[in-house]
């Protein structure tokens, strides 16, 4: 139980977070990614604070063992660039691109009640769903 | 760009960087979403770490919704546009293994090699097909 709540707290941090600064909006996500036209810098701003105080925060986190709730740390074990990376970030992008949602927004936007982040959402868990399906993890 | 909007955007993202931190901090994991979301029931002792992520996530959305409904905005294109970039979405973070938050916000703060790159990658080719399709339909 506290583990839920804690990692709701976390969730609901970064959901403020989210629409706080604007990425619930695709428009303005779009209007970040359009660099010859229309750009609109503001993405820019969130992504540098989100970047500064996490980058702070782990600095000092980093000092301790293990996490509060945990025996250990879970860093992402993977070190080589590859092809399935640049691959799927490339795939990504151009989703992301088309349609200003990326996975937490569009979540953060679900009970905002429109149909068309709902289309989103479910495409992109079959996305998941297909490629773990077809394609053996690493 | 008004320096209300600068100050959103810095404010947005700090509280962004501090939910990540309180998740590694307390479980010790990135908070990379699509990760979180497609390895959302995985049996390996992160479930209800992942499910309590994201009903948090999704209940305040929810919730900031009803309060402040002009801070959600509509979808830029059509259903079908939409289920595309969506499946596009869901194929390419499950490969690259990660989205915005995980390479974008942790793996920059981390330093990651693969992060960098893999942002760069997806900043590109989103920009690419902004410039191909346009900001909106």
């Amino acid at each position: 139980m506290k583990t839920f709540v804690l990692a709701a707290f976390a969730g609901a941090l970064f959901a403020v977070g989210l629409v706080v600064g604007g990425m619930t909006i695709p428009a303005k996500v779009t209007g970040f990614l359009d660099v010859g036209g229309a750009w609109d810098p503001q993405l820019a701003f969130v992504m540098a604070g989100a970047v500064a105080v996490y980058a702070a925060c782990l600095r000092i986190i980093r000092r301790r063992a293990a996490p509060l709730l945990d025996a250990r740390f879970h860093w992402p074990a993977a070190r080589t660039i590859d092809a399935r990376l640049v691959g799927g970030a490339a795939v990504f992008g151009v989703g992301w691109g088309l349609s200003g949602y990326c996975p937490g927004p569009a979540l953060a936007s679900l009970g905002a009640g429109s149909s068309s982040v709902l289309v989103f959402v479910v495409a992109m868990i079959g996305g998941m769903a297909l490629t773990r399906v077809l394609i053996p993890a690493r | 760009m008004t320096a209300l909007a600068l100050l959103h955007g810095l404010t947005g993202g700090a509280l962004i960087g501090l939910g990540a931190a309180m998740l590694l901090l307390v479980h010790g994991r990135i908070a990379g979403i699509s990760g979180i979301l497609g390895r959302a029931v995985n049996t390996d002792g992160g479930r209800t770490i992942r499910l309590g992520f994201l009903a948090g996530l999704i209940v305040t959305g929810a919730i900031l919704a009803v309060l402040q409904p002009s801070a959600f905005g509509a979808g830029v294109r059509g259903a079908p546009a939409l289920a595309i970039a969506g499946v596009l979405v869901g194929i390419g973070t499950t490969l690259g293994n990660g989205c915005t938050s995980g390479h974008g916000v942790c793996g920059i703060s981390r330093r990651s090699a693969r992060s960098i790159v893999a942002v760069m990658t997806f900043m590109g080719s989103a920009a690419l097909t902004v410039a191909l399709v346009g900001a909106h339909a």
